[in-house]
């Protein structure tokens, strides 16, 4: 076997949630009334486009996911010995912008260094001119040829892409009856195929200081981010569900109790409280190397203790929340129903009051996503975020930061991260929006 | 002249399905014309429509609007809304919700006022002088106080006599009522009628009043359209519609109606529910629930055929211009049956042999103490239930009766042991249910069961009808496997009169009667034998009550349940019960047998409960006004509890509070009026 699957911590707990989605997505399916505002949400067209998206940024996510190592030539006592490096399948799709670093800062499309350097030319002189990148443009003879070619090739690009949306339409128009959607797969298509032609032998969206392509960090952040977005739910969906039911539902001390402690929680700066989480967990790590057999699964485990620590500070508000719609719940007739049949306390909230909440959660579940993905963000800026070698949104920026500064300036790695960060928020929170409001009961629904 | 002249209105979906399909009326001024129909027949879209506030999605489709000869439907929106609230104002259903809870009373209708009459001179104080004297109109005491006050601070009558002076500021020409007092209790509701006869004699507006009830129509309307399905089935005066409704949907209205004089008899209940929109493509709307249909009611729909004398009916069955009518089923036929025969037996046996007891309550009190303070300090007590006695024989109705907030509920449920009572004892066939705790009172649960009011809140909308019926056999572990459940739910459907077909369904895929007989089978799951029904029929149309009454008649008869019926319709009362007490601020002011109390009122109370209620035949009990509104019941009255606002009131009365009087083997009453002397006669 030449390579070796490897589940990191972050994994399981995404595949985790990916099961629990399924199996929610399937036992919608079978019943009427759950499918019912699902239908609503694919009606519409904001949604669906926004969903398209979301689903792109998830694919690359997933891929990214898939963990593994490769064996090395050498052999240890007839054993594979694999390399220290862990892949992911994402990294072997577009390995050739993962392996193609250059020596440093290379602006967008650039076929050459940003900065002077001085240089030995063919008679033996030296002179201080721009280096050629050692990969970025190196088929062209000419630097002179690059807008050209540029052109050439995003419209190729763009052309085959546009082909395959076209096909895509062909196939999905049945199923698809929103214009709009089809049309926005359309312009999707063609943008990406325009990008990977060009991204094949030029830097995209140039090169970081020590020479890595920028479009390859913003794609790898997609899954930091998607993570931090998602396993943070695992973490406070339990918390704030069975708190805030049980406090909704039994009132009196349980009640003073439960609510005490989320005041307290959300009075402390959670920043503050992150950051202390943060560094006491950092010196666990650094005391204990033997624990990690490699670096990746070192930043992994920090990635998900993160997860483990905004969830803990995050919860309150969907506690709060769901006491609130408990303690409207309890008073309704069906519950007292239940009570006069003698039926257990656990058994009224798993049976009566959390199938009752559920979509309250599944809207707070949305809109919280793109606030964790912006909290990371701030948290890595900040320096209490991830470890500083996992690629995320947050990294980036932290290190284009000082270089906003210099003449002349850096911009790319930040605007990346920027545009990158704001179309993912942003199909989030638009999907949010129509998902709550296919839920919303009070918005009249004459259309049915 | 008429004030208001509505022709062919059609109001519809943005779908293209008619709400409101051709309605025409008019009402001259001074009158008071009402809309009579079931919920979801289009009542309120049509009001909605004459004032052009229609909800999103539902659009004016045609038709003319004329308001003092002014077309309405031809005006801009900003002309619009000079009439709204000026020449035409509305009242609505739920007062509690219809007044701004930030503003003062004062605030909202001097904000009528400046819109629609304002004084150019001094604006603001001719408002305050008019706001005081438009809420003296109304009847409210001390309006110079009252209008700085805010709506929390007022009770509900009093918030719709709110609303009508806001209506009334304006001036209005026609005045339109959304089911005004189906919100309040009949003393309050007879109040708020009086009220709006009177300001309509004084200020001879028109008047849409749109109701669902029978009684209101009879005391208040002086002609009446009765809707069905978007349409006007039947136009009469009151006169007339009650002496013989021609249309059949009238006709079984009327015989839908649960009285006195149809105990013991199945009520005429009419079948099915109102179609839903738009269902019924072709021939008449009615057609499918109508006992006296032919096959043209199925093919052609029925073309409005007017009569003599303003009258007018939508119905094949006077094609041939009223020469039917007169002919059976018209009212006239109605209660012919002998009123007593079988029902005087049924009393009968009542007397002599005397039943055993299912249910014993004695001296049951419910407080709930008023927490205040730092240290939540017990600073006082709501009685909400204080100290009830009564007993309940098998297979028996018992009544209770009583206005909104007079603790019925609350006794409902401590009966049940879902509120923990105070004090007192409840035994049920015997055995000792206060104080139980829960292992053992799980053991009882089975024996008595509850009906609850609302039958959309009381089914969980995530289950399904068998996981629904399944659940109380599976909590008290009774009903044997899995599969005798499953025949028992089978059993249990086929007897509240649902399809098998429906234990797969949701309950948002029924009706709101079909709703009620699942709640009925859910509680008939556990084979009790006491049912508490608390107001099981109050959110229900008047034909579907029928239909669950009837329901509940012979599940008594078949499985000798014994119910316990909370209610506040006394029409339901006489139909059903065999025993009445009458509640009055968590207290039995009045008890006997249905017969005596509503027969022969003793408690001033009663009587001016029973005086209060609108009867459709308009006979002529002398209304007794009865003044104010319940105390709280956190600081009751000195004495006897309902003598600041009793007609009859001496010295003694404030002082102490009366001991029951018994007054016949099946007649007891609490009041001093009725000494021992003459008691027991």
């Amino acid at each position: 076997m030449s390579f070796m699957p490897v589940i990191l911590w972050s994994d399981a707990l995404v595949f985790l949630l990916l099961a629990a989605g399924g199996v929610m997505a399937w036992s919608v399916r079978r019943r009427e009334h759950l499918l019912l505002p699902w239908k609503r949400v694919a009606k519409n067209s904001t949604a669906m486009a926004s969903l398209l998206v979301l689903s792109l940024f998830l694919i690359i996510g997933l891929l990214d996911t898939c963990h593994y190592r490769v064996a090395l030539p050498e052999q240890n006592n007839g054993e594979a010995v694999y390399s220290p490096e862990v892949l992911s399948l994402f990294d072997k799709l577009v390995d050739p912008l993962r392996i193609h670093t250059e020596k440093t800062y290379s602006a967008p499309l650039a076929v050459t260094l940003y900065a002077k350097e001085s240089m030995t030319d063919a008679q033996g002189r030296i002179v201080r001119d721009y280096p050629r990148l050692q990969y970025g443009g190196a088929h062209l003879g000419e630097v002179t040829q690059r807008d050209s070619d540029v052109l050439k090739r995003a419209i190729l690009g763009a052309a085959a892409g546009a082909l395959v949306g076209l096909l895509l339409i062909r196939v999905g128009r049945r199923r698809i009856p929103q214009r709009a959607v089809l049309v926005f797969i359309l312009v999707i298509a063609t943008v990406i195929g325009a990008a990977v032609n060009v991204a094949a032998v030029y830097h995209l969206l140039g090169t970081d200081k020590v020479g890595q392509d920028v479009l390859f960090l913003s794609l790898k952040s997609i899954r930091t981010g998607l993570i931090i977005g998602s396993v943070t739910t695992l973490v406070t969906l339990p918390l704030a569900l069975f708190f805030g039911i049980a406090a909704g539902y039994f009132r009196g001390w349980i009640d003073d109790v439960i609510q005490y402690i989320y005041t307290v929680l959300s009075s402390i700066p959670s920043v503050l409280l992150i950051a202390a989480a943060v560094l006491m967990m950092q010196v666990t790590i650094d005391t204990h190397p033997e624990w990690f057999d490699t670096s990746a699964s070192r930043a992994d485990l920090r990635l998900v203790f993160l997860c483990l620590i905004l969830g803990m500070t995050s919860w309150t508000g969907l506690c709060r929340l769901l006491r609130g719609e408990t303690l409207k719940l309890r008073e309704l007739e069906y519950i007292q129903a239940a009570q006069s049949f003698g039926v257990s306390s656990m058994r009224i909230l798993s049976r009566h009051i959390l199938p009752n909440v559920m979509h309250i959660v599944l809207i707070a579940l949305v809109m919280d996503f793109s606030a964790l993905v912006l909290a990371e963000a701030v948290l890595s800026y900040v320096g209490v975020g991830v470890d500083p070698s996992m690629i995320s949104f947050g990294t980036m920026i932290n290190g284009a930061r000082l270089e906003m500064g210099r003449e002349p300036m850096v911009w790319w790695a930040l605007a990346a991260a920027f545009g990158f960060m704001l179309v993912l928020v942003l199909a989030a929170n638009l999907f949010a929006d129509a998902v709550r409001d296919a839920f919303d009961p009070r918005l009249s629904r004459t259309e049915m | 002249m008429p004030m208001l002249k509505v022709e062919n209105l059609i109001t519809t979906l943005r779908s293209g399905v008619a709400i409101v399909d051709g309605l025409s009326f008019d009402i001259a001024a001074g009158e008071t014309f009402a809309l009579l129909g079931e919920s979801g027949c289009g009542k309120s879209i049509t009001a909605l429509s004459l004032l052009r506030l229609l909800p999103d999605g539902v659009a004016n489709a045609g038709g003319s609007v004329q308001l003092d000869g002014v077309e309405l439907s031809a005006m801009s929106e900003r002309e619009m809304r000079a009439v709204r609230g000026g020449s035409m104002a509305m009242i609505f259903q739920e007062p509690g919700l219809s007044l701004n809870p930030v503003m003062t009373v004062g605030q909202q209708i001097a904000e009528v006022l400046e819109l629609h009459c304002s004084d150019r001179d001094s604006p603001l104080l001719a408002n305050e002088q008019r706001t005081i004297e438009l809420l003296e109109q109304v009847g409210i005491p001390d309006p110079a106080r009252r209008v700085r006050e805010y709506p929390f601070q007022l009770s509900g009558g009093m918030k719709q006599r709110v609303m009508i002076a806001m209506a009334l500021a304006g001036q209005p020409k026609l005045l339109i009522a959304d089911e005004p007092t189906t919100a309040l209790d009949v003393t309050i509701q007879a109040q708020v009628l009086e009220l709006l006869r009177d300001t309509q004699q004084q200020s001879g507006m028109a008047m849409l009043l749109i109701t669902h009830d029978l009684g209101v129509v009879a005391q208040t309307a002086h002609r009446v359209g009765v809707m069905y399905a978007g349409q006007i089935v039947e136009q009469a005066s009151r006169e007339q519609l009650f002496t013989q409704p021609l249309h059949p949907y009238t006709q079984k209205l009327f015989a839908a109606l649960p009285e006195m004089r149809r105990r013991g008899e199945t009520l005429a209940a009419i079948p099915g529910s109102v179609p839903p929109l738009g269902s019924v493509a072709q021939g008449c709307r009615f057609a499918s629930r109508c006992d006296r249909v032919w096959e043209q009611c199925r093919v052609q729909s029925p073309q409005w055929i007017a009569l003599a004398d303003g009258r007018g009916v939508r119905c094949h069955l006077y094609q041939d211009r009223g020469a039917r009518i007169g002919e059976p089923g018209a009212r006239g036929e109605e209660g012919a049956f002998p009123v007593g025969e079988r029902e005087g037996a049924d009393e009968g046996c009542s007397i002599h042999v005397p039943r055993s007891m299912l249910l014993e309550v004695a001296d049951l009190k419910v407080h709930f103490p008023i927490r205040k303070g730092l240290l939540q300090r017990v600073a006082g007590q709501v009685k909400a239930v204080d100290g009830v006695s009564l007993a309940i024989p098998r297979g028996r109705t018992l009544a209770l009766v009583g206005e909104s907030g007079c603790g019925k509920t609350t006794l409902g449920k401590a009966l049940l042991q879902l509120v923990a009572p105070t004090a007192g004892s409840v035994r049920l066939a015997g055995g000792e249910l206060v104080g139980l705790n829960a292992r053992a009172l799980r053991a009882q649960r089975s024996a008595m069961q509850m009906v609850f009011q609302d039958p959309y809140a009381s089914l969980n909308p995530k289950m399904r009808v068998a996981e629904i019926l399944e659940e109380g056999m599976s909590a008290l572990n009774i009903g044997g496997d899995g599969a005798a459940r499953q025949v028992h739910i089978d059993e249990l459907l086929e007897k509240v009169g649902l399809d098998r077909a429906a234990k797969w369904r949701y309950p948002h895929e029924f009706s709101g009667g079909q709703r009620q007989r699942i709640a009925i089978a859910r509680a008939l799951a556990v084979s009790p034998q006491l049912l508490i029904c608390d107001e099981p029929t109050s959110a229900l149309d008047v034909s579907v009550q029928a239909q669950i009454l009837n329901l509940l008649k012979m599940l008594q008869q078949e499985l000798q349940l014994s119910y316990l019926f909370i209610t506040h319709n006394l029409g339901v009362v006489e139909y059903l019960a065999h025993e009445v007490c009458v509640m009055y601020l968590g207290r039995i002011v009045e008890r006997g047998t249905s017969e005596a109390v509503l027969r022969a009122p003793k408690h001033p109370y009663t009587q001016a409960l029973l005086s209060a209620v609108p009867r459709i035949d308009g006979a002529g009990v002398a209304r007794i006004r009865l003044e104010g509104e319940l105390p709280s019941p956190a600081n009751p009255p000195q004495g006897c509890h309902f003598a600041p606002r009793c007609a009859q009131v001496n010295d003694q009365c404030r002082r102490v509070y009366p001991e029951e009087r018994v007054i016949s083997a099946e007649h007891a009453v609490n009041c001093h009026l009725y000494s021992k002397s003459d008691g027991c006669g």
